[in-house]
Protein backbone atom coordinates (compact mmCIF):
# COMPACT_ATOMS: atom_id res chain seq x y z
CA UNK A 1 0.00 0.00 0.00
CA UNK A 2 1.03 3.52 -1.16
CA UNK A 3 1.68 6.40 1.82
CA UNK A 4 -1.61 7.61 1.80
CA UNK A 5 -0.02 11.19 2.92
CA UNK A 6 2.56 11.56 0.02
CA UNK A 7 1.24 9.21 -2.08
CA UNK A 8 5.35 8.68 -3.10
CA UNK A 9 6.70 5.90 -0.58
CA UNK A 10 5.68 2.57 0.45
CA UNK A 11 3.51 2.91 3.93
CA UNK A 12 5.10 1.12 6.88
CA UNK A 13 3.37 2.61 9.48
CA UNK A 14 -0.27 2.60 10.78
CA UNK A 15 -0.99 5.85 12.23
CA UNK A 16 -3.60 6.54 14.34
CA UNK A 17 -4.73 9.60 15.80
CA UNK A 18 -7.54 10.93 18.43
CA UNK A 19 -8.38 14.69 17.41
CA UNK A 20 -11.27 15.94 20.13
CA UNK A 21 -12.72 12.31 20.83
CA UNK A 22 -12.71 10.91 17.19
CA UNK A 23 -10.05 8.89 15.90
CA UNK A 24 -8.67 8.85 12.38
CA UNK A 25 -6.41 6.16 10.54
CA UNK A 26 -4.11 6.09 8.04
CA UNK A 27 -1.62 4.14 6.57
CA UNK A 28 1.81 6.07 6.05
CA UNK A 29 5.44 6.15 5.46
CA UNK A 30 8.05 6.49 7.98
CA UNK A 31 8.45 10.10 6.69
CA UNK A 32 5.07 11.44 7.17
CA UNK A 33 4.80 9.54 10.18
CA UNK A 34 7.25 11.14 11.80
CA UNK A 35 5.68 14.89 10.42
CA UNK A 36 2.43 14.25 11.68
CA UNK A 37 4.10 13.57 14.95
CA UNK A 38 5.01 16.72 15.15
CA UNK A 39 1.41 18.06 15.02
CA UNK A 40 1.39 17.31 18.79
CA UNK A 41 2.37 21.36 19.25
CA UNK A 42 -1.56 21.98 17.55
CA UNK A 43 -3.41 22.91 20.95
CA UNK A 44 -6.45 21.28 19.51
CA UNK A 45 -4.98 17.95 20.35
CA UNK A 46 -3.96 18.32 23.44
CA UNK A 47 -7.39 17.88 24.97
CA UNK A 48 -8.38 14.46 23.22
CA UNK A 49 -5.16 13.31 23.87
CA UNK A 50 -4.92 14.32 27.50
CA UNK A 51 -8.51 13.00 28.13
CA UNK A 52 -8.02 9.51 26.53
CA UNK A 53 -4.53 9.31 27.69
CA UNK A 54 -5.88 9.87 31.26
CA UNK A 55 -7.50 7.03 31.84
CA UNK A 56 -10.96 8.10 30.09
CA UNK A 57 -11.01 4.95 28.56
CA UNK A 58 -10.87 4.36 24.69
CA UNK A 59 -13.43 3.50 22.70
CA UNK A 60 -13.26 -0.27 23.33
CA UNK A 61 -13.39 -0.09 26.81
CA UNK A 62 -16.12 2.49 27.15
CA UNK A 63 -18.43 1.86 30.06
CA UNK A 64 -22.16 0.84 28.56
CA UNK A 65 -24.81 3.54 29.36
CA UNK A 66 -26.68 0.65 31.07
CA UNK A 67 -23.81 -0.60 33.41
CA UNK A 68 -24.27 3.03 35.51
CA UNK A 69 -26.69 5.37 36.34
CA UNK A 70 -26.44 8.23 33.55
CA UNK A 71 -25.85 11.78 34.83
CA UNK A 72 -27.93 14.31 32.51
CA UNK A 73 -27.85 17.83 32.40
CA UNK A 74 -31.21 19.77 33.21
CA UNK A 75 -30.64 22.68 30.60
CA UNK A 76 -29.48 20.90 27.56
CA UNK A 77 -29.95 17.24 28.20
CA UNK A 78 -26.27 16.58 27.33
CA UNK A 79 -24.81 13.22 29.60
CA UNK A 80 -20.87 12.70 30.40
CA UNK A 81 -20.83 10.23 28.19
CA UNK A 82 -21.85 12.96 25.33
CA UNK A 83 -18.96 14.60 26.70
CA UNK A 84 -16.22 12.40 26.44
CA UNK A 85 -17.12 11.13 23.00
CA UNK A 86 -16.82 15.01 21.80
CA UNK A 87 -14.82 17.20 24.18
CA UNK A 88 -17.35 19.82 24.02
CA UNK A 89 -19.98 20.57 26.86
CA UNK A 90 -23.04 21.15 25.87
CA UNK A 91 -24.22 24.62 27.61
CA UNK A 92 -22.95 26.53 30.75
CA UNK A 93 -25.15 24.58 32.94
CA UNK A 94 -22.98 21.23 32.44
CA UNK A 95 -20.29 22.83 34.56
CA UNK A 96 -22.31 22.66 37.47
CA UNK A 97 -24.04 19.38 36.91
CA UNK A 98 -20.74 17.72 36.25
CA UNK A 99 -18.36 19.78 38.25
CA UNK A 100 -17.45 16.75 40.19
CA UNK A 101 -16.21 14.51 37.05
CA UNK A 102 -14.71 17.75 35.24
CA UNK A 103 -12.66 18.64 38.18
CA UNK A 104 -9.79 16.48 37.67
CA UNK A 105 -10.37 17.08 33.89
CA UNK A 106 -9.65 20.26 34.53
CA UNK A 107 -6.75 19.91 36.79
CA UNK A 108 -5.37 17.78 34.16
CA UNK A 109 -5.78 20.31 31.49
CA UNK A 110 -4.49 23.35 33.06
CA UNK A 111 -2.68 22.70 36.48
CA UNK A 112 -5.63 24.66 38.19
CA UNK A 113 -8.70 23.95 38.75
CA UNK A 114 -10.01 27.51 40.34
CA UNK A 115 -10.81 30.30 37.85
CA UNK A 116 -9.05 33.45 39.55
CA UNK A 117 -8.74 35.71 37.02
CA UNK A 118 -11.57 38.48 35.66
CA UNK A 119 -15.29 38.68 37.36
CA UNK A 120 -17.86 40.44 35.76
CA UNK A 121 -18.61 43.63 37.52
CA UNK A 122 -21.85 42.78 38.04
CA UNK A 123 -20.73 39.93 40.06
CA UNK A 124 -17.43 41.78 41.76
CA UNK A 125 -19.35 43.02 44.75
CA UNK A 126 -20.92 39.60 45.64
CA UNK A 127 -17.64 37.79 45.20
CA UNK A 128 -15.69 39.98 47.38
CA UNK A 129 -18.02 39.78 50.06
CA UNK A 130 -18.17 36.19 49.95
CA UNK A 131 -14.24 35.43 49.95
CA UNK A 132 -14.03 38.29 53.05
CA UNK A 133 -16.79 35.99 54.87
CA UNK A 134 -14.72 32.90 53.60
CA UNK A 135 -11.64 34.40 55.15
CA UNK A 136 -13.12 35.99 58.59
CA UNK A 137 -15.04 32.42 59.19
CA UNK A 138 -11.09 30.60 58.53
CA UNK A 139 -9.47 33.65 61.30
CA UNK A 140 -12.92 32.98 63.44
CA UNK A 141 -12.14 29.15 63.85
CA UNK A 142 -8.25 29.76 64.90
CA UNK A 143 -9.41 32.23 67.13
CA UNK A 144 -11.58 30.05 68.98
CA UNK A 145 -9.25 27.39 69.24
CA UNK A 146 -6.54 29.45 70.40
CA UNK A 147 -9.74 30.86 73.25
CA UNK A 148 -9.20 34.34 72.00
CA UNK A 149 -13.19 34.78 73.07
CA UNK A 150 -13.19 38.96 72.59
CA UNK A 151 -11.29 38.47 69.10
CA UNK A 152 -13.73 35.58 68.48
CA UNK A 153 -17.19 37.19 69.37
CA UNK A 154 -16.02 40.52 67.24
CA UNK A 155 -15.40 38.57 64.19
CA UNK A 156 -18.90 36.52 64.38
CA UNK A 157 -20.17 40.44 64.58
CA UNK A 158 -18.34 41.15 61.24
CA UNK A 159 -19.33 37.67 59.44
CA UNK A 160 -23.13 37.96 60.34
CA UNK A 161 -22.89 41.79 58.90
CA UNK A 162 -21.28 40.77 55.80
CA UNK A 163 -23.61 38.29 55.36
CA UNK A 164 -27.08 40.84 56.48
CA UNK A 165 -25.58 43.53 53.81
CA UNK A 166 -25.53 40.93 51.01
CA UNK A 167 -28.85 40.29 51.12
CA UNK A 168 -30.12 43.35 51.57
CA UNK A 169 -27.90 44.55 48.77
CA UNK A 170 -28.42 42.40 46.17
CA UNK A 171 -30.62 43.09 43.33
CA UNK B 1 25.36 44.49 12.49
CA UNK B 2 23.58 47.74 11.45
CA UNK B 3 20.10 48.28 12.49
CA UNK B 4 17.45 49.64 10.33
CA UNK B 5 14.70 51.81 11.15
CA UNK B 6 12.26 50.11 12.95
CA UNK B 7 8.41 50.21 11.67
CA UNK B 8 6.14 52.41 14.11
CA UNK B 9 5.25 49.16 16.36
CA UNK B 10 7.92 48.00 19.41
CA UNK B 11 10.12 45.29 18.27
CA UNK B 12 9.32 45.18 15.08
CA UNK B 13 12.45 43.36 14.15
CA UNK B 14 10.73 39.91 15.40
CA UNK B 15 7.41 40.55 16.46
CA UNK B 16 4.85 40.49 13.45
CA UNK B 17 1.78 40.81 15.86
CA UNK B 18 0.05 40.42 18.44
CA UNK B 19 -3.28 39.06 19.38
CA UNK B 20 -5.27 38.17 22.03
CA UNK B 21 -8.88 36.39 22.13
CA UNK B 22 -11.87 35.97 24.43
CA UNK B 23 -13.95 33.16 24.41
CA UNK B 24 -17.22 34.07 26.24
CA UNK B 25 -21.41 32.76 26.45
CA UNK B 26 -24.30 33.69 26.73
CA UNK B 27 -26.25 31.86 30.15
CA UNK B 28 -29.41 31.17 29.14
CA UNK B 29 -28.22 29.66 25.87
CA UNK B 30 -26.71 25.99 24.86
CA UNK B 31 -23.48 26.24 23.57
CA UNK B 32 -22.96 26.86 19.49
CA UNK B 33 -22.76 23.04 19.09
CA UNK B 34 -25.72 22.41 20.62
CA UNK B 35 -27.84 25.25 20.02
CA UNK B 36 -30.70 25.42 17.40
CA UNK B 37 -30.83 27.88 14.01
CA UNK B 38 -33.15 30.02 16.15
CA UNK B 39 -31.33 30.21 19.37
CA UNK B 40 -28.29 31.45 17.20
CA UNK B 41 -30.23 34.29 15.44
CA UNK B 42 -31.42 35.14 18.45
CA UNK B 43 -27.94 35.18 19.79
CA UNK B 44 -26.95 37.16 16.98
CA UNK B 45 -29.84 39.95 17.07
CA UNK B 46 -28.92 40.32 20.06
CA UNK B 47 -24.77 40.92 19.87
CA UNK B 48 -26.29 43.10 16.94
CA UNK B 49 -27.90 45.45 18.61
CA UNK B 50 -25.60 46.06 21.16
CA UNK B 51 -22.67 46.67 18.69
CA UNK B 52 -25.12 48.78 16.24
CA UNK B 53 -28.25 50.00 18.29
CA UNK B 54 -27.74 50.61 21.99
CA UNK B 55 -25.90 53.57 22.55
CA UNK B 56 -25.24 53.14 25.85
CA UNK B 57 -22.84 50.66 25.13
CA UNK B 58 -21.34 53.15 22.85
CA UNK B 59 -19.52 51.19 19.94
CA UNK B 60 -21.96 51.86 16.51
CA UNK B 61 -20.18 53.55 14.26
CA UNK B 62 -16.57 52.09 15.14
CA UNK B 63 -17.81 48.66 14.08
CA UNK B 64 -18.75 46.67 10.13
CA UNK B 65 -21.15 44.13 10.22
CA UNK B 66 -20.20 40.84 8.13
CA UNK B 67 -22.69 38.07 8.05
CA UNK B 68 -21.28 35.17 6.67
CA UNK B 69 -24.11 33.92 4.75
CA UNK B 70 -24.63 37.05 2.63
CA UNK B 71 -20.89 36.93 1.58
CA UNK B 72 -19.18 35.58 -1.18
CA UNK B 73 -16.64 32.68 -0.37
CA UNK B 74 -13.71 35.06 -1.54
CA UNK B 75 -14.28 37.49 0.73
CA UNK B 76 -14.79 35.09 3.48
CA UNK B 77 -11.38 33.48 2.44
CA UNK B 78 -10.11 37.19 2.93
CA UNK B 79 -11.11 37.46 5.85
CA UNK B 80 -9.40 34.16 7.29
CA UNK B 81 -6.09 35.70 5.07
CA UNK B 82 -5.83 38.94 7.45
CA UNK B 83 -6.67 36.61 10.95
CA UNK B 84 -9.86 38.08 11.72
CA UNK B 85 -11.32 34.91 11.22
CA UNK B 86 -10.75 31.40 11.82
CA UNK B 87 -11.21 28.67 8.46
CA UNK B 88 -13.85 27.31 10.16
CA UNK B 89 -15.96 30.15 10.93
CA UNK B 90 -15.57 31.21 7.40
CA UNK B 91 -17.79 27.99 6.39
CA UNK B 92 -21.19 29.72 5.76
CA UNK B 93 -24.09 29.26 8.61
CA UNK B 94 -27.21 31.32 8.33
CA UNK B 95 -26.31 32.49 11.97
CA UNK B 96 -22.76 33.59 11.82
CA UNK B 97 -21.35 36.89 11.86
CA UNK B 98 -18.00 38.67 11.88
CA UNK B 99 -18.14 42.39 13.32
CA UNK B 100 -15.00 44.41 12.73
CA UNK B 101 -13.58 47.29 13.92
CA UNK B 102 -12.50 49.71 11.25
CA UNK B 103 -8.91 49.86 11.81
CA UNK B 104 -9.11 45.88 11.52
CA UNK B 105 -7.82 45.40 15.01
CA UNK B 106 -10.93 43.98 16.80
CA UNK B 107 -12.82 41.75 15.63
CA UNK B 108 -16.32 39.97 17.48
CA UNK B 109 -16.89 36.36 15.61
CA UNK B 110 -20.55 35.30 16.83
CA UNK B 111 -21.72 31.99 16.97
CA UNK B 112 -18.29 30.15 16.52
CA UNK B 113 -17.15 27.28 18.90
CA UNK B 114 -17.89 29.51 21.44
CA UNK B 115 -20.91 31.98 21.17
CA UNK B 116 -18.81 35.06 21.15
CA UNK B 117 -14.67 34.91 19.77
CA UNK B 118 -13.60 38.89 20.56
CA UNK B 119 -10.41 39.15 18.98
CA UNK B 120 -7.87 42.01 19.45
CA UNK B 121 -4.86 41.88 16.97
CA UNK B 122 -2.03 44.59 16.95
CA UNK B 123 1.49 44.88 15.25
CA UNK B 124 4.74 44.30 16.86
CA UNK B 125 5.12 43.70 20.37
CA UNK B 126 1.35 45.06 22.04
CA UNK B 127 0.13 41.94 23.56
CA UNK B 128 -0.65 43.89 26.82
CA UNK B 129 -2.25 46.99 24.63
CA UNK B 130 -4.13 44.19 22.78
CA UNK B 131 -5.59 42.54 26.27
CA UNK B 132 -6.32 46.19 27.41
CA UNK B 133 -8.81 46.68 24.29
CA UNK B 134 -10.06 43.24 24.89
CA UNK B 135 -10.82 43.88 28.37
CA UNK B 136 -12.51 47.44 28.11
CA UNK B 137 -14.81 45.76 25.41
CA UNK B 138 -15.61 42.63 26.67
CA UNK B 139 -16.82 44.45 30.30
CA UNK B 140 -19.38 46.79 27.81
CA UNK B 141 -20.40 43.79 25.96
CA UNK B 142 -20.71 41.70 29.43
CA UNK B 143 -22.97 45.07 31.06
CA UNK B 144 -25.39 44.44 28.24
CA UNK B 145 -25.47 40.55 27.81
CA UNK B 146 -24.39 39.00 30.61
CA UNK B 147 -21.78 36.25 30.16
CA UNK B 148 -21.58 32.69 31.45
CA UNK B 149 -19.42 32.75 34.71
CA UNK B 150 -18.86 30.97 37.74
CA UNK B 151 -17.17 31.20 40.73
CA UNK B 152 -14.92 28.27 40.43
CA UNK B 153 -14.66 27.85 36.92
CA UNK B 154 -14.83 30.92 35.50
CA UNK B 155 -16.41 32.26 31.93
CA UNK B 156 -17.67 29.04 30.96
CA UNK B 157 -17.00 27.77 27.67
CA UNK B 158 -17.91 25.21 25.05
CA UNK B 159 -14.50 23.27 25.55
CA UNK B 160 -13.14 22.96 28.87
CA UNK B 161 -9.63 23.66 27.17
CA UNK B 162 -10.66 27.59 27.13
CA UNK B 163 -12.93 27.97 30.27
CA UNK B 164 -11.31 30.14 33.44
CA UNK B 165 -10.10 33.34 31.88
CA UNK B 166 -10.93 31.72 27.84
CA UNK B 167 -8.08 34.15 27.21
CA UNK B 168 -5.58 32.64 24.40
CA UNK B 169 -2.74 35.69 24.41
CA UNK B 170 -0.08 35.03 21.55
CA UNK B 171 2.55 36.56 19.30
CA UNK B 172 3.43 35.67 16.04
CA UNK B 173 7.64 35.97 15.45
CA UNK B 174 9.72 35.65 12.56
CA UNK B 175 12.58 33.48 13.00
CA UNK B 176 14.61 33.16 10.24
CA UNK B 177 17.96 32.75 12.39
CA UNK B 178 16.48 30.06 15.23
CA UNK B 179 15.18 28.08 12.32
CA UNK B 180 18.20 28.54 9.62
CA UNK B 181 20.84 26.90 12.58
CA UNK B 182 18.14 24.53 13.92
CA UNK B 183 18.02 25.90 17.86
CA UNK B 184 14.47 26.21 17.29
CA UNK B 185 13.95 22.45 17.90
CA UNK B 186 14.66 22.88 21.18
CA UNK B 187 12.88 26.05 22.17
CA UNK B 188 9.67 24.31 20.80
CA UNK B 189 10.25 21.75 23.07
CA UNK B 190 10.90 23.52 26.18
CA UNK B 191 7.80 25.69 25.25
CA UNK B 192 5.67 23.15 25.01
CA UNK B 193 6.96 21.42 28.45
CA UNK B 194 5.23 24.64 30.51
CA UNK B 195 2.07 24.87 28.41
CA UNK B 196 3.18 26.96 25.74
CA UNK B 197 2.25 26.24 22.14
CA UNK B 198 4.51 26.84 19.62
CA UNK B 199 2.61 26.27 15.36
CA UNK B 200 3.99 27.52 12.39
CA UNK B 201 1.64 30.56 11.50
CA UNK B 202 1.58 30.44 7.90
CA UNK B 203 1.65 27.16 5.92
CA UNK B 204 -0.89 23.97 5.59
CA UNK B 205 0.87 22.10 8.18
CA UNK B 206 2.95 21.79 11.11
CA UNK B 207 5.69 23.42 8.85
CA UNK B 208 6.42 27.31 9.38
CA UNK B 209 6.40 29.14 6.30
CA UNK B 210 8.62 31.94 5.67
CA UNK B 211 10.07 31.10 9.43
CA UNK B 212 6.66 32.62 10.92
CA UNK B 213 6.14 31.11 14.36
CA UNK B 214 3.05 31.60 16.95
CA UNK B 215 3.40 31.61 20.43
CA UNK B 216 0.64 31.07 22.42
CA UNK B 217 -0.72 29.62 25.86
CA UNK B 218 -2.81 26.75 26.56
CA UNK B 219 -3.79 27.48 29.78
CA UNK B 220 -6.32 29.65 30.57
CA UNK B 221 -7.64 28.29 34.19
CA UNK B 222 -5.95 29.04 37.62
CA UNK B 223 -4.42 32.42 36.51
CA UNK B 224 -5.01 35.75 35.73
CA UNK B 225 -5.26 37.12 32.33
CA UNK B 226 -2.43 39.46 33.44
CA UNK B 227 -0.58 36.60 34.55
CA UNK B 228 -1.25 35.09 31.18
CA UNK B 229 -0.55 37.90 29.14
CA UNK B 230 2.88 38.73 30.99
CA UNK B 231 3.85 34.95 30.60
CA UNK B 232 3.62 35.01 26.88
CA UNK B 233 5.48 37.94 26.56
CA UNK B 234 8.12 37.46 28.60
CA UNK B 235 8.77 34.12 26.78
CA UNK B 236 8.36 35.47 23.40
CA UNK B 237 11.14 38.53 24.96
CA UNK B 238 13.29 36.08 25.92
CA UNK B 239 12.71 34.06 22.08
CA UNK B 240 13.38 37.29 20.31
CA UNK B 241 16.42 38.52 22.28
CA UNK B 242 17.60 34.71 21.47
CA UNK B 243 16.49 35.25 17.43
CA UNK B 244 18.55 39.01 17.56
CA UNK B 245 21.31 37.16 19.01
CA UNK B 246 22.00 34.49 16.56
CA UNK B 247 21.32 36.84 13.81
CA UNK B 248 24.51 38.76 14.45
CA UNK B 249 26.01 35.86 15.36
CA UNK B 250 25.50 34.36 11.97
CA UNK B 251 26.03 38.07 10.22
CA UNK B 252 29.54 37.80 11.76
CA UNK B 253 30.49 34.37 11.07
CA UNK B 254 30.22 34.47 7.67
CA UNK B 255 29.11 38.12 6.25
CA UNK B 256 29.26 37.16 2.67
CA UNK B 257 27.34 34.20 2.76
CA UNK B 258 24.31 36.52 4.68
CA UNK B 259 24.49 39.01 2.24
CA UNK B 260 24.51 36.32 -0.48
CA UNK B 261 21.62 34.83 0.53
CA UNK B 262 19.36 37.58 1.15
CA UNK B 263 20.72 39.62 -2.24
CA UNK B 264 20.01 35.97 -3.76
CA UNK B 265 16.35 35.89 -2.26
CA UNK B 266 15.89 39.94 -3.55
CA UNK B 267 16.95 38.95 -7.01
CA UNK B 268 14.43 36.07 -7.18
CA UNK B 269 11.81 38.44 -5.80
CA UNK B 270 12.65 40.87 -8.39
CA UNK B 271 13.17 38.57 -11.21
CA UNK B 272 11.05 35.34 -11.46
CA UNK B 273 8.06 35.05 -13.75
CA UNK B 274 6.36 32.47 -11.64
CA UNK B 275 6.45 32.07 -7.62
CA UNK B 276 4.57 29.70 -5.18
CA UNK B 277 3.32 31.07 -2.17
CA UNK B 278 5.80 28.82 -0.05
CA UNK B 279 8.55 30.03 -2.01
CA UNK B 280 7.94 33.65 -1.77
CA UNK B 281 7.43 33.31 1.28
CA UNK B 282 10.49 31.71 2.31
CA UNK B 283 12.12 34.39 0.00
CA UNK B 284 10.19 37.41 1.50
CA UNK B 285 11.72 36.14 5.13
CA UNK B 286 15.50 36.43 3.50
CA UNK B 287 14.64 39.57 2.45
CA UNK B 288 12.90 40.79 5.50
CA UNK B 289 16.32 39.87 7.80
CA UNK B 290 18.07 41.75 5.09
CA UNK B 291 16.03 44.94 5.78
CA UNK B 292 16.26 44.11 9.61
CA UNK B 293 20.18 44.12 9.30
CA UNK B 294 20.20 47.40 7.35
CA UNK B 295 21.71 45.53 4.00
CA UNK B 296 18.95 46.32 2.14
CA UNK B 297 17.27 50.30 2.92
CA UNK B 298 15.27 50.65 0.03
CA UNK B 299 12.63 48.61 1.52
CA UNK B 300 10.77 48.89 4.57
CA UNK B 301 9.15 46.47 7.00
CA UNK B 302 5.97 47.37 6.25
CA UNK B 303 6.01 46.26 3.06
CA UNK B 304 7.02 43.00 3.64
CA UNK B 305 4.46 42.55 5.99
CA UNK B 306 1.74 43.68 3.58
CA UNK B 307 3.60 41.25 0.77
CA UNK B 308 2.95 38.41 3.09
CA UNK B 309 -0.52 38.99 2.96
CA UNK B 310 -1.13 40.06 -0.30
CA UNK B 311 0.69 37.12 -1.96
CA UNK B 312 -2.17 34.96 -0.29
CA UNK B 313 -4.80 32.92 -2.91
CA UNK B 314 -7.73 34.92 -1.74
CA UNK B 315 -5.75 38.22 -1.41
CA UNK B 316 -4.66 37.93 -4.78
CA UNK B 317 -7.80 37.00 -6.67
CA UNK B 318 -9.89 40.25 -5.10
CA UNK B 319 -6.91 42.21 -6.38
CA UNK B 320 -7.43 40.80 -9.66
CA UNK B 321 -10.76 41.15 -9.29
CA UNK B 322 -11.83 37.78 -10.82
CA UNK B 323 -11.59 33.93 -9.49
CA UNK B 324 -7.76 32.60 -10.52
CA UNK B 325 -6.21 29.55 -11.10
CA UNK B 326 -3.35 27.64 -9.58
CA UNK B 327 -0.87 28.61 -12.20
CA UNK B 328 -2.49 32.00 -12.97
CA UNK B 329 -2.14 32.97 -9.27
CA UNK B 330 1.81 32.12 -9.27
CA UNK B 331 2.32 34.27 -12.55
CA UNK B 332 -0.03 37.18 -10.59
CA UNK B 333 1.98 36.25 -7.56
CA UNK B 334 5.23 36.94 -9.22
CA UNK B 335 4.26 39.85 -11.26
CA UNK B 336 3.43 42.01 -8.67
CA UNK B 337 5.99 41.00 -6.39
CA UNK B 338 8.50 42.20 -9.23
CA UNK B 339 6.38 44.91 -9.35
CA UNK B 340 6.52 45.46 -5.99
CA UNK B 341 10.07 44.93 -5.05
CA UNK B 342 11.61 45.69 -8.64
CA UNK B 343 14.40 48.35 -8.02
CA UNK B 344 12.55 50.80 -10.34
CA UNK B 345 9.98 51.23 -7.85
CA UNK B 346 11.79 51.56 -4.68
CA UNK B 347 12.37 55.26 -3.49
Amino acid sequence: MMCQQCHLREANVHYKQIINGKKVEMHLCSQCAEEKGKLTFSPQLSLGSLLWGFGFGSDTDYPGIGKQPVLRCSMCGMSFDDFRRSGKLGCPNCYRVFRDNLEPILRRLHGGSEHTGKVPARLADEIKTTNEIERLKAELASAVENEQYEKAAELRDRIRELENSGKSGGV
Amino acid sequence: MKQNDMHSAPDMDVAISSRVRLARNLEAYPFSTRMTRAQGAEILEKVKKVMFSDKNAGFSDEFMYFGMNSMKPLDRQLLVEKHLISPEFAEGRTDRAAIISKDERVSILVNEEDHLRLQCIYPGMQLEEAWRRCDDIETRLDEKLGFAFDEISGYLTCCPTNSGTGIRASVMLHLPALSMTGYIKGILETCSKIGVAVRGAYGENSEASGNMFQISNQVTLGQTEEEIVAGISNITSQISNQERMLRDELYKQNPHRFEDRIYRSLGLLQNARIMSSEESLKLLSDVRLGVIAGLINSIDLKKINDLMLMIRPAYLQKLAGTELGPDERDQRRAELLRKSLSAGSLN
